[in-house]
């Protein structure tokens, strides 16, 4: 079992803490006048995205946390489990829905997404920082208008609903930021 | 990019260094406190369990066959050495070295200033200290309360009758999780309580504690109080620990017994074995003159003036790209 010493700490080492994943946000040494030193730590546990801080006696151990970011491909949801695939290798991989949470509303398929596994279990997906997206339902368009002030809401085929300048249409392919959810242009092909 | 030879801290706090160190021996050369300097080097090393002296070898002329020396954690018992032959007061600006201490406040290698005043006591010794950051800082008033009067203040507790389970209750009502504590000592407890609760909640203004418990005394005197108190005292600014001063210990015997419960507690500890300073313990039975001393960080001063986070913004080199 590998494990890491209160040495080797530093944001984003991924450490196990009472039996869940967790990352380190940061990390203090803190050595008073007279007495031992302390590792004062705060952590993320990756299954719940809570912040706790912990403080750790200079030179303990900790259980290290096989935690893995891997490219993968998304396939398609099943109703209960979202699967993708590593593409060099075409293993599968199925997610929950508590794994995919805000991932889930910008992925049709084939998107190369960032699947973080936890002993070989998708823990988190990250979809890519920009989707290409069709508008399945929006206001009509108003002809002449392209100042994009304004704008209104519009669904898209994945369900997903963002704000969009009032001259899109519906069957339109937008470009979406997914780390903000904002609509950034049309699609360019 | 930032090329990696180049320093971290900008020219401008170069320049703040420079004239912190002139206006520091402009002060101590206004209040005639002579400047000395000492190895850096040594033959023994730090007794405290809680200090981690680095170590290097020497080899040739003087020790043929080789010899373990020491990088100083401070300068203490080498200047005491001074004041026992009769040097008055004195003043060091110098770098200390400690194993294991990097961090945001931290540099394995730093920069101290250490002195000492015949004739003071801790009280006397802290207007000193008051006098010097005014200088340097423009602090407001500092504010002195003894470490009894800042627990009772900032936790309700009693430092000097304090429970384990009291202590933990503290730490849990402020969600720290803390790590297995089932051999700490009450100083252990007192220290986390102190790191934890207390220095983030003090302000800009600075903090004077005194008259600590007993238990740590590390060099000072311990008063002949109910219950007995530490003549220590140490300066917080910003929540940072920036000096730690004694009303020093001059009895020969008393500190050859604490040099010896230091390396009884190394050895439950496992920690390596060190000799202690008996040219300390010789100069303490010739005379120590009743005096004060106190260290200061000052590169952690320099961090305040500059208002730097991390050390690193008002060091050249820290260790890491050294």
């Amino acid at each position: 079992m590998a494990t890491y010493s209160t040495n080797e700490f530093k944001s984003g080492l991924k450490i196990m803490i009472e039996n869940d994943p967790c990352t380190i946000v940061e990390n203090e040494f803190v050595k008073p006048g007279k007495g031992q030193a302390f590792s004062r730590v705060k952590i993320r546990n990756l299954k719940t995205g809570r912040v706790v801080e912990r403080t750790f006696k200079s030179g303990e151990s900790v259980e290290a946390a096989d935690v893995m970011d891997t490219d993968m491909q998304y396939l398609y949801n099943d109703g209960e489990f979202w699967h993708f695939m590593l593409p060099d290798t075409f293993e599968q991989y199925a997610a929950t829905e508590e794994a995919v949470s805000d991932a889930k509303q910008w992925i049709k398929g084939e998107e190369i997404c960032v699947v973080t596994l936890w002993n070989d279990v998708p823990l988190a997906v990250a979809p890519p920082n920009f989707v290409d997206l069709t508008v399945s339902e929006t206001d009509p368009g108003l002809r002449g208008d392209t100042s994009g002030g304004g704008g209104k809401p519009a669904t898209l085929e994945t369900g997903a609903v963002v704000r969009v300048p009032l001259f899109i249409n519906i069957g339109e392919v937008l470009r979406i930021d997914t780390r903000v959810g904002d609509y950034v242009s049309r699609a360019k092909d | 990019m930032i090329s990696d030879w180049q320093p971290t801290a900008s020219l401008e706090n170069m320049k703040l260094r420079a004239r912190i160190l002139a206006e520091i021996r402009g002060f101590f050369s206004a209040c005639d406190v002579m400047e000395v300097e000492t190895p850096l080097l040594s033959l023994a090393g730090a007794t405290d369990p809680y200090l981690d002296s680095l170590t290097s070898h020497y080899q040739g002329p003087l020790f043929p066959a080789g010899q373990t020396v020491y990088l100083q954690t401070s300068p203490e018992f080498a200047m005491k050495r001074l004041l026992a032959a009769g040097s008055g007061s004195i003043y060091q600006i110098c770098k200390a070295f400690r194993n294991g201490e990097a961090g945001r406040q931290h540099n394995p290698e730093f920069t101290m200033l250490e002195w000492y005043r015949p004739g003071f006591d801790h009280h006397v010794l802290m207007d000193e200290v008051e006098a010097l950051i005014a200088v340097i800082l423009k602090t407001a008033p500092a504010r002195r309360l003894t470490y009894h009067d800042l627990f009772a203040e900032y936790v309700g507790l009693d430092p000097f009758d304090l429970s384990v389970e009291d202590a933990c209750a503290c730490l849990q009502a402020r969600n720290i999780i803390l790590p297995d504590m089932a051999d700490a000592m009450i100083d252990d407890w007192l220290s986390l309580i102190m790191t934890h609760v207390i220095e983030p909640a003090f302000g800009v203004e600075p903090v004077f504690v005194y008259d600590f418990p007993a238990s740590q005394a590390m060099l000072a005197r311990v008063a002949d109080a109910q219950p007995p108190v530490a003549q220590r005292f140490e300066l917080y600014i910003n929540g940072m620990e920036l000096a730690n001063g004694f009303y020093e210990l001059a009895d020969a015997a008393e500190q050859q017994r604490r040099f010896e419960a230091d390396l009884q507690l190394r050895q439950q500890l496992g920690l390596p074995e060190i000799g202690m300073s008996h040219a300390l313990i010789a100069a303490l039975e010739s005379g120590l003159p009743d005096c004060a001393g106190v260290a200061l960080g000052v590169d952690r001063l320099l961090m305040l003036v500059a208002g730097a986070e991390n050390i690193a913004e008002v060091l050249a080199f820290p260790l890491d790209s050294s």
